[in-house]
């Protein structure tokens, strides 16, 4: 499996690859710094700072960069398997996670809107809990984009 | 999984740490941008020491589970070009952004110690909150990392 990743592609899959990667790495970045924004808050002031940060960055950042990757996983999918019927184990488990992940992102963000609007700690930290698991998600989704488990 | 397989997952998860921490910073950057409150740079400083410690994490694995596979898959040797290039490029980027880090980490604590003092305000904050010079080391240090993912995908001269 390894020859598969490590090996030279066809030159048409590396932008498709590119924007999927940078998409993923983006979209885990800003998911990891509003789940930190949401769960680790002090003070009351530092609470409706934090949830308004976390909020912004799930739709201007988080959300934007899912399509990305989306967009770009569907591209490269397209290219390397075409018509195939038989998707190998890790297909499964990317788009099982992104699109499981994709979906519990929208309802984290929708929380973290309306915990910011009217100060609700609670929802801020459920939104934040929900994120988490995304991100679970995602990072196993990296492990088996990278090392590709039949 | 053969080990390899392993090593590889290491290494991608190792630079999805590093590029997380940088989107982080820039997220923080940007939110943070010319701001001269002290208490509203205080409370991200929380953020930015998960930035920091997945920027720690993630630099070492790169390098080390990089290097150990190229040693390792037999396609490919630790003097190939876009290696070597790899190699130099997580150099600089990582001196780059650790100088970067260090300004906004000074201007961070600053911000902390001049919050729990009751002082609302510092022009220091806000110069290194804009387009300082940790800025510049910032922007330069993602550069670099972009290219190293290019490098990484397009593997040039393979």
């Amino acid at each position: 499996m390894i020859g598969v990743l490590a090996s030279i592609r066809p030159d048409s899959w590396n932008l498709p690859l590119f924007l999927h990667v940078l998409g993923a790495m983006v979209l885990v970045g800003a998911v990891a710094a509003a789940v930190v924004a949401q769960l680790w808050t002090v003070t009351p002031t530092d609470g409706d700072r934090l949830r308004r940060f976390s909020f912004r960055t799930m739709l201007f950042v988080a959300i934007p960069a899912w399509f990305v990757m989306a967009a770009g996983s569907e591209w490269i999918y397209s290219k390397e398997f075409g018509d195939t019927e038989d998707d190998p184990a890790w297909i499964g488990i990317g788009f099982m996670t992104r699109e499981g992940g994709g979906l519990l992102l929208l309802i984290a963000t929708i929380c973290a809107g309306i915990a910011s609007r009217k100060s609700k700690s609670g929802l801020a930290r459920a939104s934040g809990i929900i994120a988490a698991i995304a991100l679970a998600a995602w990072v196993v989704a990296v492990w088996a984009m990278a090392a590709k488990p039949d | 999984m053969e080990l390899n397989d392993w090593i590889l997952s290491l290494h991608v998860l190792s630079a999805f740490a590093m590029v997380g921490a940088m989107v982080i910073f820039w997220i923080m950057i940007v939110s943070l941008w010319g701001t001269d409150s002290t208490s509203r740079v205080a409370s991200l400083m929380r953020v930015s020491q998960v930035g920091t410690v997945l920027i720690a994490v993630g630099s070492l694995g790169t390098i080390i589970f990089g290097v150990w596979l190229s040693i390792s898959v037999d396609a490919f040797d630790i003097w190939d070009g876009w290696v070597i290039a790899a190699i130099v490029l997580w150099a600089l980027a990582v001196e780059l952004g650790r100088r970067g880090g260090k300004l906004y980490g000074d201007a961070g604590m600053e911000a902390e110690r001049l919050a729990a003092a009751g002082t609302e305000t510092s022009p220091v904050v806000a110069e290194t909150f804009g387009a300082s010079r940790a800025f510049q080391f910032h922007v330069a240090s993602s550069v670099l990392i972009v290219l190293i993912l290019i490098d990484m995908i397009w593997k040039p001269g393979a």
